[in-house]
């Protein structure tokens, strides 16, 4: 160190002697989370003795410096000391970001806008603390769905998957604190086991371009980042309690952070959630009960120079699947298709019966850092996952109270990360993962297993970093990914020998039962994914981003070895051992242009994915319980074509509009026609009119239309029904219509005293009881959509 | 020397990383004989001496192969019939019987009888639930004096509405087995 200081002070004084020395560097110093400018911070010319301050703009000037290379010190009494190199030619401006060291940031609400971009040239979005307070009762899928471009895939309105133009389930990478969430998302009735209340602040990452999170992201990535713990003597918390009229319930959520001056720090946040059956505008959704408990801990230090955390948290969840929508086969689909309400229809009850879900998702993490001055971050982390998911279907014997799908998935992950901070021009970040897995169905539930007993090991590697040149940014990064899966199951030998696996996976038998088979496939995949992208700010308004990423994401446990009835769908689904990886190609491209008054963002974007694994009904098989549709998966030539709008208006002080749409058109390029279960396009406008002087009172009205899916691949199939001796048409395909709902939002500020407040909020969603049906909701065939909910919500910071 | 604790951690947490096995013992999981599956259901139409029997059997339950559905006779008109279904579950040894079960819990489940057109037949139930609905493991079934060809279509309801009138689509619930035979009057 002290020899570099000394080079440069020598270098310093040949040059000094050689070159004219009247130029001036000059610049703003800004804080890297939120924009704003720092006042009173210092620049120290490294190796000189002079020293300027900002002034209240946040300024700074340095007069007589010579055409060179400069190390300046900057530092601020609420930031991390930085390096900066400078080179002087001419009369040169020069902005340094710095990074907060988190000392002020007393005020919870300033740390949950304190957002740092995860890319710099793709789209992304963020649904700040507000929004994840206001959806507090509901679920994370339901607050991601505010943001533009992402839906929802549900199975009811408690089971919501996001959808990120498009895509779903593995294709969407979901990191909570650092750790990939491993909690079976393959399956499109398994929501995110992430309690909304422990975020702090969501960013969704619309494709691949978060390489440093995986390289599988094929539709996006979700980062879930907790509070941010100031390093000061402090003691905060907030409390929130929720009640709904709509499921007659409520949630509670309470979070309490106490920190030390030394850097020590512990937080904890618990939530409670009940709600008993919801409500339709015209009946109730018999068995649709919730009851979610959710605690998370966390214990650390903070010694800007490293850091150490532990952490633990658990999700545990039992929801109520409809009573309605377990059937029995084929024909009871298609009584229940044309049937205009649910067959069951019972009183109001906070009871859960069969069908039902009940999953518990448990991470224990210890995690570290370590600055290296003027180089960078280097990062380490372990966590532990189990993921135990019962689901209870209708059993023949309704004694038998055994779950008739038992999971518990083990992940246990590590990783190394280092992010080159020493330039503030460059981020540059390379690291390594590792992870391994097991997962044990229980065969205590006398039913075949649907996902079968399995090994995982992967391995990944990737670099990414970034580039400014004044209104140039560039971005590029590479990714290797190794993937391994032993698998140990049991086939049914017809089936086996039907999808001709006896000809072409002969070698993973191991024993051959009376009717079953016992095998052992073993599947290696070498993943790459990549991106690169450039930015260009036009001026001060207006930034212009391309980017293209490409990810691969080897198949899923579901898509190569489904293989029979699944029970809760009423439907057989049968996977494919040949699958290869799907391949990605995404092109976005975002324009966006901000002033003080209107904000506008268009992204658009293309993505081809060779090889896209998809799973649609090909046609029906005879057994004894009558005929059963089949889904088969499949892999095909994709292509995802579509575009969000963001508008935001501020029409006057108080006023505010705004307005978003989505579109996505997905096309079976293989078969030229429309892909299955595309979200249809979107439009979600808002007014807001504030007054700050009446407590902060805010009142907004939010109209969302939802047009009608208008193109989907015709999957529709016969049924005989004995009852009419008729041959009948199931339509599983046409999606509903479209439909509007008006959701109205009030909150208003109280101070209750120097320390503490409260917001009071009253929100009433599907103002006008509109009776809908989702085209990505499972349940369509079987009952509308929630009627009316008034929402009233007290929050507490104190 | 608060460095060396540092790389201390980084280190350790590499080595946890690297320690993770594999509990690749050998041992086979345990086999699973579903024990949901109904592979076949027997239907014995007994008139004096004479006894028919409808089988539909899909030993590989909801394996890719259709159920095997044999009837063994043609019925008579005019002929009053004695009769009585049975379930199994033969994927298992000995072979489950299903029926009995299904009697212990008559209340949450009907067996129908639907005859199509073109067979002339009247189904009585002859056993019914502690609340005295219908359970139709025992039936007669009556032919009128029209032959004819047609199916006859029997489905096993399970939590039915009770009572009902009779009819599939007034009964709702869902279906555990529904079977439909070729049956000839003459």
């Amino acid at each position: 160190m002290k020899f570099y200081l000394w080079l440069s002070i020598a270098l310093l004084s040949i040059t000094a002697t050689a070159q004219e020395c009247s130029y001036t560097l000059s610049g703003y110093i800004i804080d890297l989370h939120d924009n704003e400018v720092l006042q009173e911070a210092t620049i120290i010319i490294v190796g000189s003795e002079r020293s300027v301050t900002t002034d209240a703009q946040g300024k700074y000037v340095i007069t007589d410096l010579c055409e060179d290379q400069y190390t300046l010190q900057v530092s601020h009494p609420a930031c991390e000391t930085q390096l900066v190199k400078v080179t002087v030619s001419g009369n040169t401006t020069r902005t340094i970001n710095m990074e907060h060291h988190l000392e002020s940031l007393g005020d919870v609400e300033v740390v949950a806008h304190a957002h740092k971009s995860k890319s710099r040239t793709a789209t992304e979005s963020v649904v700040d603390h507000n929004l994840l307070e206001n959806n507090s009762a509901a679920s994370l899928g339901d607050a991601l769905k505010n943001l533009s471009g992402v839906t929802s895939l549900n199975t009811g309105n408690s089971v919501v998957k996001p959808v990120i133009q498009g895509l779903h389930s593995s294709r969407v990478v979901l990191i909570t604190e650092g750790t990939r969430l491993q909690d079976q998302e393959w399956g499109v009735e398994h929501a995110p086991n992430i309690d909304v209340n422990a975020a702090g602040e969501v960013t969704v990452i619309k494709g691949a371009a978060g390489l440093q999170y995986g390289g599988d992201a094929i539709g996006g990535t979700i980062i879930i980042e907790p509070e941010r713990v100031p390093v000061k003597d402090t003691l905060f918390g907030r409390t929130i309690i929720t009640g709904a009229t709509n499921g007659r319930g409520g949630s509670l959520t309470t979070s309490l952070i106490k920190s030390y001056n030394n850097g020590w720090y512990g937080g904890i946040n618990g939530t409670l959630k009940r709600f008993g059956d919801f409500e339709a505008p015209d009946y109730v959704l018999s068995n649709t009960a919730l009851y979610e408990r959710d605690l998370s801990v966390r214990i650390g230090v903070n010694k800007y120079r490293y850091g150490v955390e532990a952490s633990y948290s658990i999700f545990d969840k039992e929801s109520g699947i409809l009573r309605s929508s377990h059937v029995g086969n084929a024909a009871d689909l298609s009584v229940a298709i044309n049937s205009q309400e649910p067959f069951v229809v019972e009183p109001f009850t906070y009871d859960i019966n069969a069908p039902r879900q009940e999953v518990k998702h448990q991470i224990a993490k210890l995690k570290s850092f370590y600055r290296f001055d003027n180089f960078g971050k280097l990062s380490a982390q372990v966590d532990y996952q189990r993921n135990n998911r019962l689901e209870f279907d209708i059993r023949r014997d309704s004694d038998d109270l055994r779950p008739s799908i038992d999971l518990q998935l083990e992940t246990i992950g590590g990783k190394i990360d280092f992010d080159y901070t020493a330039d503030n021009t460059i981020t540059a970040k390379v690291g390594i993962s590792g992870r391994y897995q097991d997962h044990f169905p229980d065969p205590v539930t006398g039913v075949r297993r649907l996902i079968p007993d399995y090994q995982g090991y992967d391995f990944g590697i990737y670099a990414l970093g970034s580039k400014d040149f004044g209104k140039w940014t560039i971005e590029a990064g590479a990714r290797y990914d190794y993937n391994r899966i032993n698998a140990e199951k049991f086939y049914i030998t017809s089936l086996w020998e039907a999808r001709e696996y006896d000809v072409n996976f002969a070698q993973f038998v191991v024993e051959e039962f009376e009717n079953q088979i016992f095998v052992k496939p073993e599947f290696e995949y070498h993943n790459f994914s990549a991106t690169a992208g450039a930015s260009y700010e036009v001026n001060d308004a207006t930034t212009v981003s391309l980017n293209y990423a490409m990810a691969s994401r080897s198949p899923n446990v579901s898509e190569l070895f489904s293989d029979g009835l699944h029970q809760s769908a009423a439907r057989l689904e049968l996977g494919d051992l040949s699958f290869n990886q799907e391949v990605a190609n995404k092109i976005s491209l975002n324009f966006t242009r901000s002033t003080d008054t209107w904000s506008f963002t268009i992204a658009p974007f293309a993505n081809f994915i060779k090889d896209f694994i998809l799973i649609e009904p090909t046609g029906v098989q005879q057994t004894l319980r009558g005929s059963f549709p089949v889904w088969e998966y499949r892999q095909t030539q994709a292509r995802l074509l579509g575009f969000d709008i963001d508008n935001n208006v501020q029409v006057t002080d108080r006023f505010e509009f705004s307005n978003q749409f989505s579109l996505v058109k997905g096309k079976d390029v293989t078969f030229d026609r429309a892909l299955i279960n595309v979200p249809s396009a979107s439009t979600r406008n808002s007014v807001t009119y504030t007054m700050p002087s009446v407590n902060n009172l805010k009142l907004s009205l939010e109209s969302n239309y939802v047009f009608r899916q208008n193109e989907f691949p015709d999957t529709n199939f016969d049924v005989f029904l004995p009852e009419t001796n008729t041959t009948e048409l199931v339509d599983i395909s046409t999606p509903p219509d479209a439909y509007h709902l008006l959701n109205f939002r009030s909150s208003i500020d109280f101070a209750i005293n120097d320390k503490s407040n409260l917001n009071v909020g009253l929100m009433v969603n599907n103002l006008f009881d509109t009776s809908y049906r989702e085209y990505l909701n499972r349940q369509r065939y079987f009952a509308d959509d929630l009627g009316r909910n008034v929402l009233l919500q007290l929050k507490i910071n104190y | 020397m608060k460095n060396f604790r540092n790389y201390t951690l980084i280190a350790l947490t590499a080595i946890s990383l690297a320690a993770c096995s594999s509990d690749d013992d050998g041992d086979i999981p345990e086999i699973i004989n579903e024990e949901e599956v109904i592979t076949t259901l027997n239907l014995t139409l007994q008139s004096g001496a004479e006894t028919i029997v409808l089988t539909s059997q899909d030993l590989d339950g909801d394996g890719p192969n259709a159920p095997t559905i044999t009837v063994s006779g043609n019925l008579d008109v005019s002929t009053v019939y004695n009769g009585t279904v049975e379930f199994l579950n033969e994927t298992e040894s000995p072979a489950e019987d299903i029926t009995e079960e299904v009697e212990e819990e008559a209340d949450e489940h009907q067996v129908f009888y639907t005859p199509s057109a073109g067979v002339d037949a009247a189904i009585a139930y002859g056993n019914f639930d502690s609340d005295n609905n219908p359970l139709g493991t025992v039936v007669t079934l009556t032919t009128g004096a029209t032959a004819g060809t047609g199916t006859l279509t029997v489905t096993l309801r399970h939590e039915p509405t009770k009572p009902n009138d009779g009819t599939l689509s007034d009964a709702g619930g869902e279906t555990d087995i529904q079977v439909t035979f070729p049956v000839t009057v003459e």
